[in-house]
């Protein structure tokens, strides 16, 4: 439980930064100096400059925008297509139920990495070709888990109950399924958030994500690897941003888990 | 009907002032309060009571199988052949565990191992207690199924717990407990979990096993007509007490305690 | 029972047939064509090359060629640099990779055993805290941030390991560390709540009503039963390996095949990125195929066709 407050905090700290970190520095995360470039930390530029003398601390702060950004808006983008499918998979015939079943088996087979790589590689690089190359391959899982949790609340008394008392197919959708569903769907989506935010950095790292000048925690990552022997700070800053991120969307999500689902408290 | 002479020396098992706490979320509760009771050599006793009268934890407690996190037993003496169990170390019990005192419980399905051939799972225990080789353990195994009344004991031994039947599966966990030729038997709720007429077969085998190797059974049930017909001393648990304690006519015939009379009431009477 | 494999091993290939027709459509889709960069070719040589990749068929052609070729496991020519197909780029890194891979593996599965029984036997006490907390952070921390991290502590600052290249064992390991971060911490938490259910089982109860020993209890009845759930991530973990390879090849110089595909993106090589990912899908969706085998080996419910409860 601590912990699950001490991640929601270290979110909260981030967020503040990713807003108002911009504002407190006096640099812009495009303004290079070359006379500065590599310059440990220092009053003046509080995480050090890059190779080319930008402030590390203001690229952060973007850097914290964009991962956020890309993480929320994919945790929604598979959250609306997730619940979509995996509704009507739940909601109408075994024969559509099956169908649309095995057309997300099929996917889920795919690696996803490698289809998002994919499909970078063909979109070009950028923030909005990332969202939706994650979204296009990561609402698999939240689709089966709504489905699986509809089937089972549907043979539920209470509902069987409703659903001979004649009420409607979208009351039932919306007073019933999704109220009873909400806190696995919460879930899933924060811990949907970590896995995005982990793909942003990687696909950055591998040169197709977000690019120069703008700045994300997996560019800056790249970009710092070289000079790792000797400008340590370059690549240790943004590492610990995507890790600690990471980190507290997972404890958050674990957290979560444990509230709504009192089963697991162990 | 055995006649059973109150000597000491025929005593198997003495249970003294036994009290067992579970932790819970509410602080500790104690499930087994003060109970004391024997059981003599080839006797059948049954201990009933309704569910969570404490009568399981009993069971468990006589082994010391309560495992540390759930519960311990807080007092008492547990005297198996003029032993305490309780100063026993944990190797010291394995070696009397199945070995002198065997358990079945409640569900024949979830208590054998899924993946583990029957064979092997009644070999077990004979091959470390009585440091058997496997192809003596094997043939002890055969004897034992076709004991226990299954058909086809051959094929059985290498077959795995689902393709049995329920009745079956007691029979095979009976079996098991049976490998070592323990002096006590303790059946846990045996036939709750099986079909009626399942129940009526598992009980007149025990019945017929209890009769051919002279052992002594402690019964949990909370099924009074089972009592009836197996018991030759029956103890009633209400709320972690032993609230009566008799031989099985004069508690049918003239319950003392009102829970007693209660419980006897509920049972529907053919007569 | 054989019906089932059978399902399998069917919806496997079509799945792996949507792979193929993906990539082939999505290349297909790319705006211009991959010569368009390359305006100082004159336009005989630029023809040939269309010859030669038979760019000039209408699509439906192209793609049949392209399947047929897939089948006779040819997945064709580099387009950046010629007399080179992705067959030898496959045929030279990959048994780098599926080394190193195998490597990792192996770490991953002994130290998640380990750490996920100690974990399971000493639940709530300092030691399964730990374990929790040691794989959330493998969880969390990202293999390539890991990677660098291992590399500056123990090859720049403390000199103990070499930091880069291929060849010897000292060399492996960094690498293989680095990729079995994850998947250990996903073993560890798998077995150590599986290992807690299957302590709780009633068949626990009865294994020690017979007298056996703790330690034969946890090896024989607990840890069997346990492992089947843990089996079937393997081709997940298994995934992670292979994407991970791309990012920790290239931190650590490693000749293998996630170098190879890397190099590739970048130089948008199309045919190889095509040839790799189909070659990952092929070899991904066949180990899940033989862990499903495997599984139902090891579960006799599943064996003798009977869907566990």
């Amino acid at each position: 439980m601590k912990l699950t407050w001490f991640a929601a905090s270290l979110l909260i700290l981030i967020t503040l930064f990713a807003i108002f970190g911009p504002l407190l520095s006096s640099h812009s995360y495009y303004e290079t100096n070359l006379s500065l470039k590599n310059s440990p930390p220092s009053q003046e530029f509080w995480f050090g400059t890059d190779e080319l003398g930008r402030d590390m601390f203001t690229r952060l702060a973007w850097g914290a925008r964009i991962s956020l950004f890309v993480g929320i808006a994919s945790g929604c983008g598979d959250l609306v297509i997730g619940v979509l499918w995996g509704g009507i998979a739940a909601l109408s015939t075994p024969k559509i139920d099956n169908l649309l079943m095995r057309i997300a088996d099929i996917l889920y087979a795919i690696p996803y990495l490698l289809t998002v790589i994919l499909l970078m590689v063909v979109m070009g690089s950028g923030l909005f070709p990332i969202i939706l190359a994650l979204t296009l391959t990561g609402w698999i899982g939240m689709a089966r888990i709504v489905r699986g949790e509809f089937l089972q609340l549907k043979e539920q008394d209470c509902i069987l109950a409703t659903i001979s008392l004649g009420a409607s197919r979208s009351r039932i959708l919306f007073h019933h399924l999704i109220p009873n569903t909400l806190g696995t769907i919460i879930v899933t989506v924060t811990l949907t958030i970590p896995v995005a935010i982990f793909s942003e950095a990687f696909l950055s790292f591998l040169g197709l994500g977000v690019q120069a000048p703008m700045a994300s925690w997996g560019t800056m990552a790249n970009d710092g690897l070289p000079a790792l022997r000797y400008y340590p700070w370059r690549l240790f800053f943004p590492a610990l941003f995507i890790s600690i991120t990471m980190l507290s969307f997972n404890l958050l999500g674990e957290g979560l888990h444990h509230a709504f689902d009192p089963k697991s408290r162990r | 009907m055995l006649s059973t002479p109150n000597h000491e020396d025929d005593i198997l098992l003495k249970v003294e002032n036994l009290v067992v706490s579970f932790h819970s979320s509410r602080g500790k509760v104690d499930a087994v309060r003060d109970i004391s009771f024997s059981v003599h050599k080839g006797e059948n006793v049954a201990i009933v009571g309704e569910s969570g009268s404490g009568k399981s934890s009993v069971a468990l407690a006589i082994t010391r199988l309560i495992p540390t996190s759930m519960g311990t037993i807080e007092q008492g003496k547990i005297l198996f052949e003029q032993q305490d169990l309780l100063l026993k170390s944990q190797k010291e019990l394995e070696q009397i565990r199945g070995n002198h005192i065997g358990m079945i419980f409640q569900d024949p399905l979830t208590s054998l191992n899924p993946t583990m051939r029957i064979g092997k799972q009644i070999m077990e225990g004979a091959i470390k207690h009585h440091k058997l080789k496997r192809k003596e353990a094997r043939d002890q195994a055969l004897t034992l199924l076709h004991d226990v009344g299954i058909s086809n004991p051959d094929k059985r031994l290498d077959q795995f717990p689902h393709e049995l039947s329920g009745g079956m599966r007691q029979r095979v966990a009976l079996a098991m407990a049976l490998a070592c030729q323990p002096k006590l038997l303790i059946a846990d709720e045996p036939t709750t979990a099986l079909d009626v007429t399942v129940q009526a077969q598992i009980i007149a085998l025990l019945e017929e096993i209890q009769k051919k190797r002279n052992l002594s059974i402690i019964l949990i049930t909370h099924d009074l007509g089972i009592v009836a017909r197996f018991a030759q001393h029956v103890l009633v648990m209400h709320e972690g007490k032993i609230v009566e304690s008799a031989p099985v006519e004069a508690l049918y015939y003239s319950p003392q305690h009102p829970y007693t009379k209660r419980l006897l009431s509920s049972v529907p009477r053919i007569s | 029972m054989k019906r089932y494999f059978l399902g399998r091993i069917l919806s496997n290939i079509i799945a792996i047939w949507v792979i193929i027709t993906i990539t082939f459509f999505l290349m297909k889709g790319l705006p211009g064509d991959p010569f368009t960069e390359e305006k100082a070719l004159p336009p005989e040589i630029l023809q040939s090359l269309y010859e030669h990749y038979k760019l000039n068929d209408p699509w439906y052609i192209q793609y049949g060629n392209y399947l047929k070729s897939i089948a006779k496991w040819d997945l064709g020519p580099s387009f950046k640099y010629k007399s080179r197909t992705v067959n030898d780029i496959i045929n030279k890194g990959f048994p780098v990779s599926a080394l190193l891979g195998l490597e990792a593996l192996l770490l991953a599965v002994t130290f998640g055993l380990t750490l996920g029984t100690i974990a399971a036997l000493k639940k709530n006490k300092w030691q399964d805290i730990s374990a929790h907390l040691l794989s959330v952070l493998g969880i969390s921390v990202p293999s390539f941030i890991l990677a660098a991290f291992l590399q500056y502590l123990f090859a720049i600052k403390l000199d103990l390991l070499p930091v880069a290249r291929w060849g010897t064992f000292q060399q492996s390991l960094l690498p293989a560390l680095s990729l079995a971060a994850l998947p250990s911490a996903f073993i560890t938490r798998l077995t150590r709540n599986h290992l807690i259910e299957a302590l709780n089982q009633d068949y626990i109860k009865t294994a020690r009503s017979k007298g056996i020993g703790e330690v034969q209890i946890i090896i024989r009845h607990a840890l069997r039963n346990s492992l089947l759930p843990t089996i079937t991530y393997v081709g997940t973990l298994t995934a992670n390996i292979l994407t991970g390879s791309f990012v920790i090849e290239k931190i650590f110089g490693i000749p293998g095949l996630g170098q190879a595909f890397v190099n590739s993106i970048a130089n948008r090589d199309y045919t190889v990125i095509m040839g790799l990912t189909v070659f990952y899908s092929v070899i991904l969706l066949s180990l899940i195929l033989l862990v499903d085998l495997a599984y139902g080996w090891m579960d006799p419910r599943i064996r003798l066709g009977r869907a566990p409860s």
